[in-house]
């Protein structure tokens, strides 16, 4: 059974609009004007058990609103959805029981009582056997580190052990699935580590589908397989990240630090029937080099005729790759 | 499933008890009400050994009574739900597998248990001290009494989770949630007994749900009513109580279809 199958999944939100003034209220009483917009278009996903997928794209592209569909919150305005074999919206009680979901701008622990207690509850509220429970919850609390302030209220706790705990509250019933809304906003570097660490591990051992958007890269590129990416609501790339950066990545430039001085224009006769281009001057060039130009052709063209002193590979990363689709959108490329 | 239920009244028991410093104004304010309709009822009886069939110390009987369970009934279920469908807690609480409205109304249960244990029942027995009182000491009188109060309980969460839930539909209803609590206290007989307001006016309320919330168990501990009528009091309890479920099951089926979630 897939985790995900959506097809043609819509949101649409109506967005009323008041007038101004006095008159403009009471004329609001009466018909108030609205706006469509369409949050979430017609998109197309189909998730395996197992997988890891990043779900990326602009403030405001609609991944929040895809969660909040498929986690049975919104109910969508039209297409079809199956999630874990259930109609998120219709089946809604049964269905929770079978997901786990983060949200990272939002708590969903009991705000008032210690961690402890939050967890007590959510073990009767998914039925979870004393045994199993205990084995897990301890589990959980040594990966995540959370045993010392386990008797802490939650509003009393840094938002990098809250998000710890909000974790181990979405998997304490071992769900199928788990849906994470920017679960590493606003964490250090070493949250963030044990995070990802923590999360790698519970797919593997539990083959729990993942999905989970955020805005920092290195989360994919740490985690995810694949790589969704949304604009204005509609998929413009799904596939693997080492796709999108051989499609995307421009190749790789090579930094030069050479000996003598030469003049652009004998470089580029040097390298004529390559396919980069040069930039720079001096005893300093940078060459950009378009995807399948290996670093030895251009070296062993120019090796004969300059001494090379330093030399630097670079390669575009994810970040440089999503802000360049985010800059001038997919189909421009392709 | 009632073990889970049972789970947030404890919870929310807890909590209550974290910050029951905030409750100890509460029961001053309560007594000061006591007090305060105990004399303007006395003043009102004057010479008069009766009013209507009650007797000075059946009023005040009835006074205690009646506020000391609004300790219990009352809870502020409206004012939550239409906080949390604001700030789009709601849509949060749809993740859980439990059904949000009964889940508010345990949490008011646990919020009514904790006044009634430190607060209406030491409330009553120092009231009893100061004032002539008279409370029955037959244990049938308490129980009728005790399912009465359950069941004004659960009208008085309803009536507030109708005012709550209409936040989905105006998104600003604290005016219509203050108007919706003075109207209760004065329908619900809290204030003057409803045998003791106008005949048209008592005809007109016989018709709603609020004689459930407070008159009706007020009344049986206080009147010493034959069990007939104790049993139709309890039968109009639990018609109201059917009743009140319908626009309760409609308003949140619209509700979850119109919802959209604030932020994040
Ligand atoms: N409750 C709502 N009412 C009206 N419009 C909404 C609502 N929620 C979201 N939208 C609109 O839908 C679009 C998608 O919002 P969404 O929250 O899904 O974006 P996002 O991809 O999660 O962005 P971010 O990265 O900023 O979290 C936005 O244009 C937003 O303004
Ligand atoms: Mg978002």
């Amino acid at each position: 059974m897939r985790s995900i199958e959506a097809k043609g999944l819509t949101k649409d939100f109506k967005v009323y609009q008041s007038r101004s003034g006095l008159k403009g209220a009471f004329r609001d009483l009466l018909n108030r004007k609205y706006r469509m917009i369409r949050a979430v278009d017609h998109i197309n996903l189909s998730i395996e058990q197992g997988e890891i997928v990043g779900y990326i794209g602009e403030n405001g592209a609609g991944k929040s609103t895809t969660i909040k569909m498929l986690t049975g919150i919104l109910e969508p305005t039209s297409g079809t959805l199956q999630v874990n074999g259930y109609d998120p919206h219709r089946e809604r009680e049964q269905f929770v029981r079978t997901i786990g979901v983060v949200f990272g701008q939002r708590s969903q622990l009991w705000w008032d009582i210690a961690v402890r207690e939050s967890f007590r509850l959510l073990k009767k509220l998914y039925r979870i056997p004393d045994d199993s429970y205990r084995q897990h919850l301890d589990r959980l609390v040594e990966v995540l580190e959370i045993g010392s302030f386990l008797d802490q209220p939650v509003r009393k706790l840094s938002l990098g052990q809250r998000m710890r705990c909000e974790l181990a509250a979405a998997l304490l019933h071992r769900p199928r699935l788990l849906f994470l809304d920017e679960p590493t906003i606003g964490l250090d570097v070493l949250v963030k580590e044990n995070i990802r660490h923590f999360l790698k591990q519970v797919n593997k051992e539990y083959g729990t589908t993942i999905l989970l958007t955020t805005h920092d890269l290195s989360d994919i590129e740490a985690l995810c397989s694949r790589v969704v990416m949304l604009d204005q609501g509609k998929i413009i790339y799904d596939g693997d990240l080492e796709r999108l950066r051989s499609q995307w990545g421009d190749g790789r430039r090579l930094i030069l630090e050479l000996k003598d001085e030469i003049s652009l224009s004998a470089l580029n006769e040097r390298s004529h029937g390559l396919a980069l281009r040069w930039e720079g001057e001096g005893t300093r060039f940078v060459a950009h080099m378009e995807n399948g130009t290996g670093v030895s052709d251009v070296l062993s063209r120019l090796v004969p005729a300059v001494t090379v002193r330093e030399m630097k590979i670079e390669e575009a990363t994810t970040e440089d790759i999503v802000r360049r689709i985010y800059r001038e959108g997919i189909t421009h490329h392709a | 499933m009632l073990n889970t239920y049972m789970e947030l009244v404890r919870i929310r028991f807890l909590m209550m008890l974290a910050y029951r410093v905030k409750y100890y104004s509460g029961i001053i304010i309560y007594s000061l009400n006591i007090g305060v309709y105990y004399f303007l009822w006395m003043a009102i009886y004057g010479e008069n050994s009766s009013l209507n069939g009650t007797t000075p110390v059946q009023m005040a009987t009835y006074v205690a009574v009646a506020w000391m369970s609004r300790a219990f009934y009352f809870n502020n279920l409206d004012r939550e739900i239409a906080a949390e469908i604001r700030d789009g807690t709601v849509a949060i609480q749809l993740i859980r597998p439990y059904h949000y409205i009964l889940v508010k109304c345990f949490q008011g249960l646990g919020e009514g248990i904790f006044r009634l244990l430190l607060f209406s029942a030491p409330g009553l027995f120092l009231v009893s001290l100061v004032f002539p009182i008279q409370l029955p000491t037959g244990v049938e009188d308490w129980g009728w009494f005790v399912l009465s109060l359950v069941f004004a309980f659960v009208i008085n969460s309803q009536v507030n989770v109708i005012t709550g839930l209409m936040a989905f539909f105006i998104m600003n209803n604290t005016g219509l949630i203050r108007g919706k609590r003075v109207l209760v206290d004065l329908l619900s007989g809290l204030l003057i007994p409803i045998h003791l307001f106008p005949e048209w006016a008592g005809k007109i309320l016989a018709f709603l749900p609020f004689q459930g919330i407070s008159y009706m168990p007020s009344t049986i501990l206080s009147r010493g009513l034959p069990t007939s009528e104790i049993i139709q009091f309890l039968g109009i309890q639990m018609l109201w109580l059917i009743l009140l479920l319908i626009p309760i099951q409609l308003l949140w089926m619209t509700a979850r279809r119109r919802l959209i979630v604030q932020g994040g």
